[in-house]
Parts: C-alpha cells; sequence; structure tokens
C-alpha cells in the first residue's frame, strides 16, 4: 500500500508575534495569558521583564530570570534525584524547628543580590549555611532547595494555549468563570457531542466561550459552531481569544439569539420563510462579505461585544493575574481591527451573525450535535427548545454543575421521546504522583468536575400516523430509557 | 460514512438510509450492533424480525417496526417490537465493535484525545492497534486532512481492524501496519513528524525512546496501562528525553433517574401500598397517579451501584523541547 507523505505541521510550535501565550511561573504556582505584542511585560517577584525574548521559542521552552529580563535556561531546569529511595535511612528525628537551622539573614541575601549573584547562587549558598539541611531525606532535600529555587531563582515555563492548557488554568485560577467544568468533562462533552471536522454545532456557551473554543479548535477551519443566548445579548465568548485561532477558524463561528433560531422551526419548514423576514438577522450580512469588510458591518452586534467584553478583564480577583489579557490589545483585538497578528491579517470577527443562507441550511439539516453549558440555568425548557433543532440521530451533551436540573430534564426527555440514549455521568479523576518506590494518588484532589446529561435525537414518527403502534409499546419503550 | 471527509458526506436530516449504509441499530442503551444494510437483508433480535428493506429511504434516527406478526421472546407483545437506527459515530462504534483485545471507553478516549491536543491535520502514531475503539476516535480528531498511523504486531488482527476501518470509511485517515514496536520502534520515516504517540503495549518503556524520537518538539506522548508497576517503570524511561509526565486515572460514574415519590414522614401507614422507591418496573406516568395527596412526587436520581472500577492509568509526557535547541538530537537515543 502507498503511504502519502505525512501532512505538513499544523500545530505551531514556536510563539510569534501577536500570538497568545501562557506563562507557567514556578511551576503553576502562577498562570496567566498574555498577547506577545512588542510592549508586552510580565511581572515577576519586583522585576518586569519584557515578554519579547519569547518570539520564535518553541512552546515548552524554560526561561529564568536574568539581569536583564528573560533569558532561556540552558539545562533541562529539572533538578532529578537520582532515586535511591530505598536504602533511605534518614528521617526526621533530629528535627527541631526551632528558626536557627539558617545562619544567613535577609539582610545577607539582599546584599548577594546586590552583588549580582544569580538567583541559583542564592540557593546554593542557603543551602551551605543551613545547618539541618545535611540531615534531611534526600525527598525533603529536593523539596527544600525547590521551595527556595522558586523563590530566590523562578522559572517560566513558555506553554501553548489549547483547550486542555486554557480549560486547566481557568479551572485551577478562575472556576467560576468557567462553571467550575473540569478539562476532562469538556473533553466528554466534545466526544458525546460527536464533534469533528464539518460538524454544524449549536452550543450554549454560558462558560466564557470555552466551549466555543474548545469546539473551534476541534472544527479546525472546516464546519461551523453556532453560540446561542438566551436574552437579547449575547453571553461572552471571551476566552475564545485565549486560543490561537487562526482567521480561519475565527470564521467558523457564529453567534445568534435563540429566538431566531427557534423560528426556524415554529415557521415551519418552508424554505421562502426563513429568508430575508428574520427579525434578528442583518439582511446583507453573509458569510462570504463577512471575510471581506470584518470592521464596518453589524453595528448592534459589536456593539453587543464589547460592553461583555469588559468585565473578564476588569474582574480578574488576583494579583497573580493582574496582566491578565490587559497586556497589548488582546483585550480588544478583533474589534479594532489593530492586532498585527501575522497569522491573521484581516482577523475576522467571531461572533458574526449567521447569513440567511446558514440559517436556512440549519433549518433544513439541523446541527450535528449540541452542547448546553449554562451552569447557572434551569435547563429542561432550553434542551426543549434545542433539540428540535438538531438533526435526526444527532448525539448532544448538557453541562450542569448540579445534579437535579438535568435528571428532572431526563426525564421529560424520556417522556416525550425526543431523545434515546440518555445517560447522567459524572467523571471522576485522579492524578498520581509516579516516582520509584513513593507512587500513590496525589494527596490533594478535585473532587467534582461537573455532571453531564447526553442522549441521541431521534425522529419522532408523525404523531397521527404510528399512533396506534406507538402505544402499544409504550411500555417497553419507558422501561428500557428509565436506564 | 463515520468521520465525514467533506461537507458533502456529513449526516444531516435530509440524509435517508440507503443500501450499504452501516446503520447502529439501537436496541437500549446496553444493546446494540452495527448492521450493514442491504435491501435483502434481516435483523431478528428479541423484538422481532426486522427487514432491511422497511428501512431504506428513512431518516437516521428513525424508529422502526418488527415485522407483523413475528413476536419478540419473552412476553412482549407480538408485532409491537421496535429499534431505532441510528447514523453510527466513534462513541457508538465502541459500543457495538466486536472486541478482538482489551478495549478503551469513552472516558479514557476523551481524555486521551484532549490530553494529546489533537486538532485536525494532525499526525499521529498509535501503538497497539487493538480493536480499534480509540484509533476511530482518533481518527475523527484529525480528520480530514490528519493521519493516523496505527501498528500491531498481531497480524489476524491487524487485517481486521483494517476492515473495520474500510467499513467506516476511515481508509483514508487510518493507515494500519504490521509492526513490533517494543522490538523495532516506529518506522524511521515518521522521525520528527508525529505530534503525538500513543502506546497501549505491555511494556511500554521499551517504544518509548522510540516514540520520543518520532515525536515533533512539544509533542505529547500517551501510554496506558492497567498496572501501576508499567507506570513506574515508563515514567523512569520517559524522564531521561520527556517533560511534564503526569499520570492519570479516570473513571465514569453514572446515575439513575426515575420519577419517585417519597413518603411523607408525617402520612399515615395507609397510602403506602401504592407508593413506592422508584423499583425495576418503575413506569414513567404523568397526572393521576401522581396526585397522591400527602407524597411529594419529584424526579430523584442516585448513582448506579455497579460501575467500572479501573481501566487503566494515561500517562502524558511532553516531548522536551531543550536540547533540540541547541541542535543536538542526542537527548533521545533510539534504545
Amino acid at each position: 500500500m502507498a503511504q502519502p507523505p505525512p501532512p505538513t505541521a499544523v500545530i505551531p510550535r514556536e510563539a510569534w508575534e501577536g500570538c497568545s501565550v501562557l506563562l507557567d511561573v514556578n511551576d503553576g504556582d502562577r498562570l496567566a495569558f498574555f498577547r506577545l505584542t512588542p510592549g508586552a511585560t510580565v511581572k515577576i517577584g519586583d522585576k518586569s521583564c519584557s515578554l519579547q525574548p519569547l518570539l520564535g521559542r518553541p512552546f515548552g521552552s524554560l526561561f529564568r530570570v536574568g539581569p536583564d529580563g528573560l533569558l532561556p535556561c540552558q539545562d533541562d531546569g529539572k533538578p532529578r534525584d537520582a532515586g535511591a529511595a530505598q536504602d533511605e535511612t534518614r528521617d526526621n528525628r533530629s528535627l527541631v524547628d526551632n528558626n536557627t537551622a539558617q545562619t544567613l539573614s535577609s539582610e545577607d541575601i539582599e546584599a548577594m543580590k546586590r552583588e549580582g549573584a544569580s538567583g541559583d547562587a542564592i540557593v546554593e549558598a542557603l543551602i551551605a549555611n543551613s545547618s539541618t539541611f545535611g540531615n534531611k531525606t534526600v525527598f525533603s532535600q529536593e523539596k527544600y532547595k525547590l521551595k527556595k529555587q522558586k523563590k530566590y531563582a523562578p522559572k517560566v515555563l513558555l506553554r501553548r494555549p489549547s483547550t486542555r492548557s486554557i480549560c486547566e488554568t481557568y479551572f485551577k485560577k478562575y472556576p467560576a468563570r468557567i462553571g467550575f467544568m473540569r478539562v476532562d468533562t469538556l473533553s466528554l462533552l466534545l466526544s458525546m457531542a460527536n464533534v469533528g471536522a464539518y460538524s454544524d454545532v449549536l452550543a450554549v456557551d454560558m462558560v466564557g466561550g470555552l466551549v466555543v473554543g474548545a469546539v473551534a479548535e476541534r472544527l479546525g477551519g472546516t464546519g461551523y459552531v453556532c453560540s446561542t443566548y438566551l436574552g437579547s445579548a449575547p453571553s461572552s465568548i471571551d476566552i475564545i481569544r485565549m486560543y490561537n485561532l487562526n482567521s480561519e477558524m475565527t470564521s467558523r463561528i457564529f453567534q445568534a439569539p435563540l429566538s431566531d433560531l427557534c423560528s426556524l422551526k415554529t415557521s415551519g419548514d418552508a424554505p421562502g420563510s426563513i429568508q430575508g423576514d428574520e427579525p434578528g438577522v442583518v439582511p446583507d450580512e453573509s458569510f462570504q462579505s463577512s471575510l471581506e469588510k470584518p470592521s464596518d458591518t453589524e453595528v448592534s452586534d459589536g456593539n453587543a461585544q464589547s460592553t461583555t467584553a469588559q468585565p473578564i478583564d476588569i474582574e480578574a480577583p488576583e494579583p497573580a493575574t493582574d496582566e491578565h489579557l490587559n497586556q497589548g490589545d488582546i483585550s480588544m483585538p478583533d474589534c479594532k481591527g489593530s492586532n498585527g497578528n501575522s497569522i491573521a491579517p484581516k482577523a475576522p470577527r467571531a461572533g458574526k451573525a449567521p447569513s440567511p443562507e446558514r440559517m436556512k441550511y440549519w433549518g433544513e439539516h439541523g446541527f450535528s450535535s449540541l452542547i448546553v453549558a449554562a451552569p447557572g440555568h434551569e435547563v429542561e425548557s432550553v434542551v426543549a427548545d434545542l433539540l428540535p433543532l438538531l438533526s435526526y440521530s444527532a448525539p448532544f451533551a448538557i453541562y450542569h454543575q448540579y445534579l437535579q436540573p438535568l435528571a428532572t430534564c431526563m426525564h421529560s426527555l424520556q417522556v416525550s421521546k425526543m431523545a434515546i440514549g440518555l445517560q447522567i455521568t459524572e467523571p471522576w479523576l485522579r492524578e498520581y504522583q509516579v516516582l520509584p518506590s513513593r507512587s500513590h494518588p496525589h494527596m490533594q484532589m478535585n473532587a467534582f468536575g461537573g455532571y453531564i446529561l447526553s442522549g441521541i435525537r431521534v425522529h419522532k414518527p408523525d404523531p397521527l400516523g404510528a399512533r396506534v403502534q406507538e402505544k402499544s409499546s409504550g411500555a417497553t419503550e419507558s422501561m428500557l430509557v428509565s436506564l | 460514512m463515520m468521520v465525514p471527509l467533506d461537507p458533502c458526506n456529513k449526516p444531516t436530516s435530509q440524509r435517508r438510509i440507503t443500501e450499504g449504509d452501516t446503520v447502529v441499530v439501537y436496541e437500549r442503551h446496553d444493546s446494540m450492533r452495527a448492521v450493514t444494510v442491504s435491501a435483502a437483508g434481516v435483523l431478528q433480535n428479541r423484538f422481532g424480525v426486522f427487514r432491511h428493506a422497511d428501512w431504506l429511504g428513512r431518516h437516521f434516527g428513525s424508529k422502526v417496526f418488527s415485522s407483523g406478526g413475528v413476536g419478540g421472546k419473552g412476553g412482549r407483545k407480538a408485532g409491537g417490537g421496535f429499534v431505532h437506527l441510528l447514523a453510527p459515530t466513534p462513541e457508538l462504534w465502541t459500543l457495538v465493535l466486536s472486541h478482538r483485545t482489551q478495549i478503551l471507553y469513552i472516558a479514557d478516549i476523551s481524555l486521551v484525545v484532549a490530553y494529546l491536543e489533537l486538532v485536525p491535520g494532525c499526525v499521529l502514531l498509535e501503538s497497539g492497534t487493538g480493536s480499534g475503539s480509540l484509533t476511530t476516535s482518533l481518527a475523527r480528531a484529525v480528520a480530514p486532512h490528519g493521519r493516523v498511523y496505527t501498528f500491531d504486531f498481531h497480524d489476524q488482527r491487524a487485517d481486521s481492524a483494517r476492515e473495520d476501518f474500510e467499513k467506516n470509511g476511515l481508509s483514508s485517515l487510518i493507515t494500519v501496519a504490521v509492526r513490533d514496536i517494543q522490538g523495532e520502534g516506529f518506522p524511521d520515516e515518521y522521525s520528527g513528524a508525529a505530534d503525538a504517540v500513543f502506546l497501549d503495549l505491555p511494556q511500554p518503556w521499551l517504544a518509548i525512546p522510540s516514540a520520543g524520537t518520532m515525536l515533533r518538539q512539544d509533542g505529547v506522548l500517551c501510554s496506558f496501562s492497567p498496572c501501576i508497576e508499567q507506570v513506574q517503570r515508563a515514567c523512569e524511561t520517559m524522564r531521561s528525553c520527556f517533560t511534564d509526565i503526569r499520570t492519570f486515572e479516570i473513571l465514569l460514574r453514572t446515575y439513575e433517574v426515575h420519577e419517585g415519590a417519597l413518603k411523607s414522614a408525617t402520612a399515615n401507614e395507609a397510602s403506602s401500598e401504592g407508593s413506592s422507591l422508584p423499583g425495576k418496573k418503575r413506569k414513567i406516568r404523568s397526572a393521576g397517579e401522581a396526585l397522591d395527596s400527602s407524597q411529594t412526587s419529584s424526579v430523584i436520581a442516585r448513582p448506579c451501584s455497579t460501575a467500572r472500577g479501573h481501566t487503566g492509568y494515561l500517562t502524558f509526557a511532553r516531548k522536551s523541547v531543550h536540547g533540540s535547541q541547541t541542535g543536538a538530537a542526542e537527548v533521545c537515543p533510539t534504545s
């Protein structure tokens, strides 16, 4: 069998001017997103460092703070213990906590710093002047070193923002903004909803854009994701700016009010009725034209976007991410059309209103998947409105942080017979420490990542046609679906 | 077609079942099978006899009834049996495929896809192929232009997997080859070309150096092992040229939902016989029955009492970029 050559790389492996990056300071102690603009800086300790040294560097590179800012680490940055765990005989019997073990004073350290000693040199000095260090076990020596290294020789890891790293970062730092959705839960939503290339995904994203961004990443510039919202203003999907979505991927994201989508069904399947006379659809806003003139169309939508875009930047609760999104133009990159993003020269804005043609297509063909992530909302009625918009046999996945709303929703779907394969699941994720003779689950774990109701929309026979047969088998059906 | 390769062959409400389609026949959530539709075909199950000819032209997702008169077993009413015909997806395929090996299920699969950071266009290496459960989901993740190169040392298993992929329209996304990856490593031609590598091998540490050679910088490796001793050894090997080594276990807890009337603590005994906590036979009833005065009728949920307790440990690691920066490739020698 002739094997075609492997396709060329699709994942950017090096940081470029204008891209979004995730900086991980001291092994997860601090995580923050930045836009690599010429003036962007990160504050580490009391030092403000330019991000320019990151340009062209591979994602995964480690940096340290030198006298003139960030410097790439030459070593692998990983002080590794040699193992030998079984032979450890030392213990903590002689350890007395009387705060006299360290003979180096804070003045001494300040003096060293003034003389230009490197962070690593200070750590060495601290170890040399610790009277107890030699008596510690190998493991606690390692711990001690690490603690001092974090303080005096901080390391900055350049990470590539992806669904995995973005979800993990928000879950760790701002779980409420993403509705406490853990990365394994998000992954399950995407799988259960069968999201892949050329999907037409209908999404209710009230988790800041995490779901829309993750879907757009999986679509890879094909298919469409339509983010629908309940009220008159779209819910914020600002998190998609953390993803490095290129213009093709961004152009696949649409936003439409639920009422517009619902009228696709209530107005019947007559194709003509959808076109033109939909109240919420900008008539001349077709998909193609929006690519050409991204900035001067759909003013109303633009306003909605800019008003909802603000809060996320401002309400950063921790100083740890004070620079969070505020660097350069990451806060409003697409509305102004001013970003110098090299891979998206014309940067179409995410979340345009879909064209009437697209709406008509969705009305006739149905969406191929549905994901609902409205963690603070009652979902039963929303799902009842949304399911008819799905194509027959299309899977759906509904996230919630509470069980009861999903149970109610599942029950009503069982009664209405609109869906089969209904199941409520809750993922359980445990991380392990794996070290020679010291493997065990992490002492701290997250105990809750959310619930998912999944199922498959089915074709409901004509109510008049199959009525009799339906009746006769109704009993069987209800037993089957109730798990 | 399980994974659309162009916008025209995706499943929509307009698509009807035609000759040669694979449908997943859904009896109940734990009882499904994949069937290739042919005009002369007949499916017989406990719900009766179903003629494929009756399915042609119907929507995917349709409910179809067994041919009149031929009743199912187990006291079901004659002629009343029905099934649903679903469009196949990787998730459904995992539930219906023939097990030639132990397979991965949705929880592990979805975490693997997310942590390997797969997106359309990625190149991925996998060993072993096994029954192709994970492979099918990997193919969806890299479609339409990416590729999964999967290797199994078992000739027959590779053939069966290849047939399955062919049948599901995945041949252009998946290349199956016979090769002992533990013994020989991955083929040199993929050196430095893989965005991700997945290993499900009894001795993963033998293949890890080769995996390191195949990966692009910052690419992700995943090793799946049921036993912690395997994980232990794999992690030791990974430390030489990988960073960000993390081991997880993921399980799913499922919930059962019932409409149940809980007895009121203050009500007298009289009403006890009609009410019940949901039993197996509980039917969904609205109106009348639920109006039983002193009881609180509501939808209640609880975890199912049985669950899978362990599948395996998933260890993820990122190929270290240090060393490649200075142009030295000596970090990851192939065995």
